[in-house]
């Protein structure tokens, strides 16, 4: 067994964009991502990591400066939260379209207003369409394998798309748990150097972040869709070369006991833990129920999706987000979505939950349970429930 | 670019759509969007440049005559020159179709 050391999950990911030889780091502290940040500008001034620290102003200049890194071709890195991830917004759309291969960790927090530095999914949904891979992790030991992972993934010239890795805020970023760190010689053979195809270079000039015509601009779009759809088995090859390496194995779509189950949770992040406990106790009290974790949420895994809840009667999915005045929950609005045509299919029941660091305990998982069932049973006059909420 | 434009699959486009091809945009025929064009009455030009110094498009160069005389493909219309002539050689008309 490799040696497990107590970490705090930020410092981690610190510690494995260090083992990564990361150039250039570009980023601006906002809680719950501080700590992250902060020990990788240690490490840079410590001398320990040989690479640029940019303290920019702003979160909107981290993201910009990212983009002139990979421009050169550089291994990039940033992270943020919350407020900061929106205030990138309209930079994360130039990453990926222009198809540069920047990592970033978003430690996930709500939306103000009210101020809320505590976690929930807001911040990731509003950035859902921006092209990015996106993958969400529930546990510290996940999110540091992610990282390593996320830039293989970006880098791969079959792919050279960003990458941000979901990390809940607080509930993940501010653990400290028993992890497995990799080594330098380990991370150096699974990651390849990054070699850019076209980085600025005033031998060879190119223009980069042009104009397109209405002529154009639909084939360019198109492109960007065909590549991040075909990403995914990329991922997959790479996730599977980790196990083989690490002997820690992640696809798109986890299960956790689902054989046979007629029930089916559907969770993303670190809710998942709190999940697996309460699916054990419904086991045990003869419950026939599982759980699926949802860990790649762009490109969206339709395939190995319907082939996990295809034979369950009832979905529940759990969503950290609230999309007003619409469907409730982005993820069950998907979900339903990427079910509707099918016609095998369970009754999907969506509740949102989990709000600005609200917990949602074991006792809490049984509870949803038993109302979903209902809802599944009886139907109900709303979209979605609000778990929770005082009335 | 072997293709035009209109021709090109995005299978044809560069990774990001970087452009290879260093100083492409002038193919940009921008001078088609213009409403209004200048005229000249060259007798009363005393060639000394001050149009191609304010023109925003820079599209203002010498012809054969070494009279200033803007480039319809990227002249924007805007009326600039004719305000700065000294001696009113410009006359803005408007653009047939």
């Amino acid at each position: 067994m490799p040696k497990r050391e107590g970490w705090e999950v930020s410092v981690a990911i610190g510690e494995v964009v260090k083992l990564a030889d990361t150039d250039i780091v570009a980023a601006y502290p906002i809680t719950p991502q501080t700590h992250i940040v902060e020990h990788l500008a240690e490490l840079v001034a410590d001398g320990e990591l040989d690479a640029e620290f940019i303290p920019v102003e702003s979160e909107h200049s981290a993201m910009s400066a990212c983009l002139g890194s990979a421009a050169i071709g550089a291994r990039t890195f940033t992270a943020t939260a919350g407020q900061g991830l929106e205030l990138m917004h309209e930079v994360l759309y130039v990453a990926s379209s222009m198809r540069f291969p920047i990592v970033m960790v978003v430690a996930n927090r709500a939306l103000s207003a009210p101020l809320s530095v505590w976690g929930d999914h807001s911040d990731a949904m509003a950035v859902r369409d921006t092209g990015w891979i996106q993958i969400f992790v529930e546990n510290g030991q996940e999110a540091i394998d992610n990282v390593v992972c996320a830039f293989r993934i970006a880098e791969d010239k079959r792919v050279l798309l960003p990458v941000m890795v979901h990390v809940d805020g607080f509930h993940l970023s501010h653990m400290i748990e028993p992890l497995v760190l990799p080594n330098k010689d380990e991370v150096n053979s699974f990651l390849p150097p990054n070699k850019f195809p076209l980085p600025l270079n005033p031998d060879k000039p190119v223009t980069m972040g042009d104009f397109a015509p209405p002529v154009l601009y639909t084939e360019a779009k198109w492109a960007q869709e065909v590549n991040l759809r075909a990403s995914k088995e990329v991922i997959l090859e790479c996730w599977n070369e980790f196990g083989s390496v690490f002997k820690r194995y992640y696809s798109p779509v986890e299960t956790y006991r689902v054989d046979d189950a007629r029930v089916l949770f559907l969770t993303m992040g670190s809710f998942s833990e709190t999940a697996t406990v309460a699916i054990d106790e419904l086991r045990s009290a003869g419950k026939s129920v599982g759980l699926i974790k949802l860990r790649l949420w762009r490109p969206f895994p339709f395939k190995e999706f319907r082939k996990a809840v295809k034979d369950a009667d009832v979905l529940i999915v759990l969503d950290r987000a609230l999309s007003f005045g619409g469907p409730g929950g982005p993820v069950c609005s998907e979900i339903k979505a990427a079910l509707y045509n099918e016609s095998k299919k369970p009754k999907v029941v969506s509740f949102v939950g989990g709000l600005g660091g609200r917990d949602i305990t074991k006792s809490g998982f049984e509870e949803i349970y038993q109302r979903g069932i209902e809802i599944a049973e009886k139907g109900s006059d709303q979209e979605y429930e609000m778990f929770g909420v005082r009335e | 670019m072997a293709k035009s434009e209109g021709e090109m699959t995005w299978r044809d486009l560069e990774i990001g759509c970087v452009v290879t091809d260093p100083g492409s945009a002038s193919q940009y025929i921008t001078g088609a969007w213009k409403s209004q064009r200048p005229t000249y009455d060259f007798k009363k030009c005393i060639k000394c440049g001050l149009c191609a110094l304010f023109c925003p498009e820079g599209c203002i160069g010498q012809n054969e005559e070494g009279y200033f005389e803007a480039d319809l493909n990227y002249c924007k219309g805007c009326g600039i020159c004719p305000m700065e002539c000294p001696t009113r050689v410009i006359t803005m008309v408007e653009e047939e179709e």
